[in-house]
């Protein structure tokens, strides 16, 4: 993984230096609410219903077992002894005070990590794949692109303060497990004429009240013009995008009102003047970044490992952890191993400082040392030998981190909703945890794989609902909670919008509706089809039968 | 109003040479002037030919292609901020200097705060209307507080990527 150099180093300590200098002065009123709300928010740092909370960056989701166990302190020390794993890749504390905030991001700078650009509206963290590395479809691994991406938006001085929030994500195979069409930009690796790997730039997706899929905005770019061509994008962007109406700033609106046409005209006019410039990436530059992303030395192992049939053969609890939760690794003998954050009954997301401990042991034990966060919430051990499975399997049940529902209707993904958030509109959290109760039953009556629920608590849609398969919005209606449902939605290669199936339900009514749905479709679906294809090929008609109109 | 001027890249605190000439005001007589875009458009040839220079204020929403033309006849150009957040000027002070070469003052005006200026300078501005309440001593710190930059602009800076490059050439040379 990436390790820094002391330029990298120097620049998250004078960063952190300046920012306690910032929160003195706020503490000691020289800097108003007003002027201090950017500068905290481009720190990381929200004030929430209760509390101020610190987002700290994971750039594209990989720590070290030591960040992890930095992470584990701060939970322990700043926070109530948890932290909460998000949709971008990034982790949450919800219950820190401002006057050690300065204290926490010190901490977090020893082990190369900051809370750099987690809001506001700049370039925030670079996300991808969480196979990255690992997957066998893969054409080259999107790590080192997403860091060269990082670096370059860092403390940007021409991007401190764009129309809005801007978000990229980088992919580098066919499947899209980044999520790649509802970013501000997508970039996805593709192999071009005569073989030569650059980019797909793809532009203007993204969720919120106007939720809207990324369009093509080119079809091949050259590797070294990675950073020149988004500083085009970002250019005509911070010129052009509206900043009159917080709710029409984001690129997808200035794109979809320009068309794709217009907007590609003027990022290619932009481009034409600075393709040629210090942003060009020169071979040694992106040679020295992929070096610090080589594989792990991993062992010669068999492709088939008979201990870890034989586990399988003897033990059902072992079995089914191993279907639903493991990813097969392009190196013979190893498997990519996802942790579910999302217990029946649990909070989505959510980590003690002692499961936290326990994770970064087990790194350090089975997979290299090294963890990863996934946009649904979950964690990743990616490099772990097959014949070692059963026994990182029997460590994770001792820390109730074994669920074994990975991309199972359980695997909700919730925002925290009217629990902690002043955005929030109704709670989410409390929806998740009795809807991963009523569907764990379901799960085993009906075998509900690859069926994914999106919890919002508001129409920012930090849970992404759009693009669940079955999304979930919380809305205030005459001082109660509303929440209104969707069907279809995708944030794979086929990236979709779902469509709102009919009026809202109550808090108590919609854990029903839910169930209600996922029966209907258990009645519809032809064999082995996903829940995505039988919305696709039935349509929303026998949903709002069984909701609205039941016999 | 309190004046900081970046020269040969060290803030100082300088009083304003330059006075603001509202729109329906009379010029003063050889003083350098700041006037707003429409009244240059308005009074181009008469401002130009006197003898003292002249300088164009440009509000958050107008754009630079409005004035390209006349670069070489201004001394100075002032972006204003009407916002913290509004950073359109951003762009436009990088395009003024690295785009069309202009070498005259590119003053920020409005809500300049300390905690933008080392952003504004890496974009191309050399001086800035502090905001009343801010302090002097502060903002100049505020130049030398952080000392890595990540992305070429239009200052000196070099850039940690090609910093790199340098460090490894000086090692391949020394092996």
């Amino acid at each position: 993984m990436y390790a820094y150099d002391s330029l990298d180093q120097t620049f998250v300590d004078e960063r952190s230096a300046q920012f306690r200098d910032q929160v003195r002065r706020r503490l000691a009123n020289e800097l108003s609410e007003d002027e201090f709300k950017p500068l905290r928010l481009r720190n990381g740092l929200y004030l929430q219903l209760h509390a101020y909370m610190l987002r700290v960056a994971i750039p594209y989701g990989v720590l070290a077992a030591d960040q992890l166990r930095a992470l584990a302190r701060v939970a322990r020390h700043f926070d109530r002894g948890y932290g909460h794993f998000t949709t971008r890749q990034n982790v949450q504390f919800n219950w820190i005070r401002l006057a050690d905030a300065p204290d926490i991001i010190d901490e977090l700078a020893a082990v190369e990590m900051h809370a750099v650009q987690t809001s506001g509206n700049c370039i925030r963290n670079i996300t991808t794949d969480q196979f990255a590395g690992v997957a066998a479809d893969e054409i080259e691994d999107p790590r080192p692109w997403a860091e060269i991406i990082r670096q370059w938006s860092t403390n940007h001085p021409e991007f401190s303060f764009l129309p809005r929030k801007f978000k990229v994500a980088v992919t580098g195979s066919a499947s899209d497990r980044s999520a790649m069409r509802v970013h501000d930009i997508g970039v996805r690796l593709v192999r071009g004429l005569d073989d030569e790997v650059g980019f797909e730039i793809w532009v203007g997706g993204g969720l919120g009240r106007t939720p809207m899929i990324a369009q093509l905005l080119r079809g091949f770019l050259p590797k070294e013009h990675l950073l020149s061509y988004l500083e085009a994008i970002l250019r005509v962007y911070n010129v052009e995008g509206r900043r009159d109406n917080l709710f029409k700033a984001r690129i997808k609106i200035l794109v979809s009102t320009l068309g794709i046409e217009r907007f590609r005209e003027l990022v290619e006019a932009e481009w034409s003047h600075i393709k040629d410039s210090g942003l060009q990436l020169a071979a040694a530059t992106i040679a020295r970044m992929q070096a610090h992303f080589r594989a792990p030395a991993y062992a010669d192992l068999p492709g088939r490992s008979q201990e870890f049939e034989a586990r399988r053969f003897e033990d059902s609890a072992f079995a089914r952890w191993a279907k639903a939760n493991l990813f097969p690794h392009k190196r013979p003998g190893y498997a990519a191993v996802t942790i579910s954050l999302k217990p029946i009954g649990g909070i989505p997301g959510d980590l003690t400082a002692a499961q936290m401990d326990a994770v970064a042991d087990l790194a350090d034990a089975y997979s290299f040392g090294e963890i990863r966060v996934t946009h649904r919430q979950n964690l990743v051990l990616a490099h772990v030998p097959q014949t070692r499975l059963f026994d990182l399997w029997r460590a994770l049940d001792g820390l109730d981190l074994a669920t074994p529902n990975l991309s199972r209707v359980t695997d909700i993904i919730a925002c925290p909703g009217l629990d902690y958030c002043g955005l929030a509109t109704a709670r989410s959290i409390p929806i998740a945890q009795r809807l991963s109760e009523r569907l764990a039953a379901l799960d085993e009556q009906y075998d509900l794989d690859q069926l994914s629920i999106n919890i919002s608590g508001c129409i920012n849609s930090c849970s992404h609902h759009h693009v669940g398969h079955i999304g979930i919005l919380g809305l205030e209606k005459s001082g109660a909670e509303s929440y209104q449902v969707t069907l279809g939605g995708s944030s794979a290669e086929d990236a979709a919008v779902g469509r709102i199936v009919g009026p809202g339900f109550g808090a108590d009514d919609v854990i029903d509706a839910i169930e209600t749905i996922i029966l209907t479709y258990v009645n519809q679906r032809g064999d082995g089809e996903r829940f995505l294809d039988t919305v696709r090929r039935v349509g929303q008609e026998p949903f709002r039968a069984a909701l609205y109109n039941p016999s | 109003m309190r004046l900081i001027r970046l020269i040969e890249g060290r803030p100082v605190t300088e009083t304003d040479m330059w006075t603001r000439v509202a729109d329906d005001a009379p010029l003063p007589d050889g003083a350098p002037v700041i006037v707003s875009l429409p009244r240059w458009q308005a009074e181009r040839e008469t401002l130009a030919r006197r003898n003292a220079a002249v300088g164009i204020w440009l509000a958050s929403d107008e754009k630079l292609h409005a004035l390209i033309n006349d670069l070489d006849r201004l001394d100075l150009v002032a972006l204003d901020f009407p916002l913290l957040t509004d950073g359109r000027h951003f762009t436009t002070a990088r395009l003024l200097r690295e785009r069309y070469g202009f070498d005259g003052e590119i003053r920020a005006t409005g809500q300049v705060l300390r905690d933008q200026l080392f952003a504004m300078a890496r974009c191309g501005f050399d001086s800035f209307e502090l905001a009343a309440h801010q302090d002097a001593d502060g903002a100049h710190r505020a130049f030398r507080e952080i000392s890595v930059v990540f992305q070429p602009a239009a200052d000196a800076r070099v850039p940690a990527a090609a910093l790199r490059v340098q460090r490894h050439a000086a090692l391949a040379a020394a092996e």
